[in-house]
């Protein structure tokens, strides 16, 4: 359909004359611009016929206008004539395009750069850290108006929120807390057994599932499977306007939207980890029986001994702080992200990898303090 | 091409498409001919999106026959399906600009996916077709989350131009755009379709930009096209809906005749 483009060049009377014909257009891209690179450049006047040219597109018009300004930048004088009538708005088109300087952004120094870039990271830390303090502030006083001023709507919000987060996440909380109990039990009654203290791996499962891998195994899974799930759905309404909307009616976003998700989750958690850690003694137990001999009675006779309602407690206190936490900073996350797909994406796994930091520096903590306490 | 009018490059014929127990398009046949501009009419839910997603492929049809430059999409191989996409650009109604590419990705998209080209021709390229289109040459920076409607339009403009394609299917290009800009963008149709020789099928609800940019208006109802030809034609049928579009109250108010008493 295309013919190939091509150049006749003839001198006389002092010009150069480039006379075009073919196709100048798109499908032409490679021939166009080899023929353009290998135009004779030097300074005196040229001419460029078009009246062979038998298609042409903005790819082309544009090239002829880089040649014809690489002509006058040379020194020279450049002509198109006999442009066909067809072509000639488009070629004024392009005349006009690319003309004004784009300023580029200034240039930086490396290391100045560098200074830079960790002042800019340190103030963005700095504003998350007053975002995160803000909206737990602000979730308080909404939690206070919604105790004052009880209403049904917030409730079954609340109840479908603890449905998703809690109900349905049970499954995936029993699967992998029983596996890791009984990995814990397998590994313990391994090595013990060179000491000939097996026994003591009802200690080692007890207290160890009780006090910190049940509490902290459920809060991780809730944070990658809940807190994420929070960021997208809240970004996604924010990249639609919703918020907006909600805001326009005289609506409190932090009260309809964050402080149910927050309660759900405050709720599910604790449940979550006692049904989790129930379920990590039981994959104990049943290890300790197939694998170590130990029967079930005197499993749970010596786990009788082991533990204390002090270790239970330790665990379960920890459980809703973690919770709030999560659901805080899933929120937050959200309600920052931007118009794009990326920012979504970008502000779901930041929501994931902080929720999991801090729910772990929270079990760091806590254990500073109970250890201080002597619980 | 077997049917229909010799220069046509775009011919549909019976037909049917719809969704579930839907029927939206009911054996509808329309001609395109190459390098007019055609604007497709009718109500909110007449299927004017849906014969526009048709004709592109992507709402899968139950009967008849869509041919773009000759070509059946699903008679053709992949590959001369492919050519056809590579001559057409597309400008969908709210923009679906990539978010996370800036406006001069966007626009060199296309010319990635189908040509090599060094990246600084590919550059002047995109600056060219953003002037063309109205945009100034440092909006090309920008993310798609920082432009205003009109400059969304705009740069989907920019991208569906970005090969200069031969026919350019725009959906409610001046829909959400205030009347200023409305009228901008009809102007740039036309000049484009001008400068490049490009055929333009277009689905609009403005009747300005019907009444400046389009040779011809197809009115779409009952999920069939009831009148086709220029303004006069649509002015002069007795079509309840196509009388009620073209010369009820808003359309009067867009055409201001000289009503005594009022205002």
């Amino acid at each position: 359909m295309t013919t190939e483009p091509t150049f006749l060049t003839t001198t006389g009377a002092g010009a150069l004359r480039l006379s075009a014909t073919g196709s100048w257009t798109i499908d032409q891209a490679d021939a166009l611009r080899a023929l353009i690179a290998a135009a004779p450049v030097n300074g005196g006047r040229a001419q460029l016929d078009m009246a062979g040219i038998e298609g042409l597109d903005t790819f082309g018009a544009w090239l002829i206008e880089r040649l014809l300004r690489r002509w006058r930048e040379a020194g020279g004088e450049a002509d198109l004539i006999s442009v066909p009538e067809r072509y000639r708005g488009l070629i004024d088109q392009v005349r006009a395009a690319n003309r004004r300087e784009v300023s580029k952004p200034p240039r930086r120094w490396g290391p100045i750069a560098k200074v830079e870039d960790i002042g800019r990271a340190t103030e963005g830390f700095v504003a998350e850290l007053g975002d995160l303090v803000g909206l737990i502030g602000l979730v308080t006083v909404a939690a206070g108006r919604a105790i004052l001023r009880p209403r049904v709507q917030r409730l079954t919000s609340i109840v479908q929120h603890l449905d998703r987060v809690g109900w349905q996440a049970i499954g995936i909380i029993f699967l992998i807390t029983f596996l890791i109990g009984a990995i814990i039990a397998q590994q313990g009654i391994y090595n013990f057994r060179r000491f000939g203290a097996e026994d003591y791996v009802v200690n080692l499962v007890g207290i160890l599932v009780l006090r910190e891998i049940g509490v902290l195994l459920v809060a991780i899974m809730i944070a990658g499977r809940s807190g994420s799930s929070y960021t997208a759905e809240l970004g996604s309404m924010k990249m639609r306007e919703e918020i907006d909307a909600l805001r326009t009616m005289g609506v409190d976003p932090t009260e309809v939207l964050i402080l149910p998700r927050v309660v759900a989750l405050v709720i599910a958690l604790p449940i979550l980890a006692f049904l989790g850690s129930m379920t990590a003694l039981l994959g104990g137990g049943l290890v300790s029986w197939l694998y170590g001999g130990m029967s079930p009675v005197i499993f749970v006779n010596r786990l009788r001994e082991a533990v204390s309602v002090d270790d239970f407690l330790v665990g379960m206190i920890k459980a809703p702080v973690m919770a709030f936490m999560i659901g805080i900073v899933a929120c937050a996350e959200g309600m920052r992200v931007k118009g794009s797909a990326e920012s979504l994406g970008l502000q779901t796994t930041a929501s994931v990898v902080k929720s999991i930091f801090l729910v772990i520096v929270l079990d760091g903590l806590f254990a500073m303090f109970f250890a201080a306490i002597r619980m | 091409m077997t049917q229909g009018s010799v220069n046509a490059v775009i011919s549909v014929r019976d037909l049917v498409a719809g969704f579930g127990d839907q029927v939206v398009l009911d054996h509808l046949s329309l001609d395109v001919c190459g390098g007019e501009i055609l604007g497709v009419v009718g109500g909110s839910g007449a299927g004017k999106s849906v014969l526009l997603r048709t004709i592109i492929g992507l709402v899968k049809k139950r009967a008849g026959e869509v041919r773009v430059f000759g070509v059946a999409a699903d008679q053709a191989s992949e590959a001369q399906w492919r050519a056809v996409e590579r001559r057409w650009g597309i400008l969908f109604q709210q923009g679906a600009l990539f978010s996370s590419l800036s406006v001069r990705e966007n626009v060199q998209f296309p010319m990635r996916q189908f040509l090599r080209l060094p990246e600084d021709l590919m550059n002047d390229l995109a600056v060219v077709k953003l002037e063309m289109v109205g945009l100034r040459p440092q909006d090309a920076a920008k993310y798609p989350a920082e432009l205003s409607g009109g400059m969304t339009k705009r740069v989907a403009l920019a991208r569906a131009l970005a090969l200069d394609p031969e026919i350019v299917f725009l959906d409610e290009p001046t829909s959400g755009l205030d009347p200023i800009v409305a009228g901008e963008i009809d102007i740039l149709i036309r000049t484009l379709q001008r400068t490049l020789g490009i055929t333009v099928f277009m689905v609009t609800h403005d009747l300005d930009s019907l009444a400046t940019a389009c040779d011809r208006i197809a009115a779409l109802a009952d999920g069939k096209i009831v009148v086709e030809g220029p303004m006069a034609t649509m002015l002069a049928s007795d079509h309840p809906w196509v009388k009620e579009y073209f010369r009820g109250r808003r359309a009067r108010l867009s055409v201001p005749e000289p009503t005594p008493g009022r205002r």
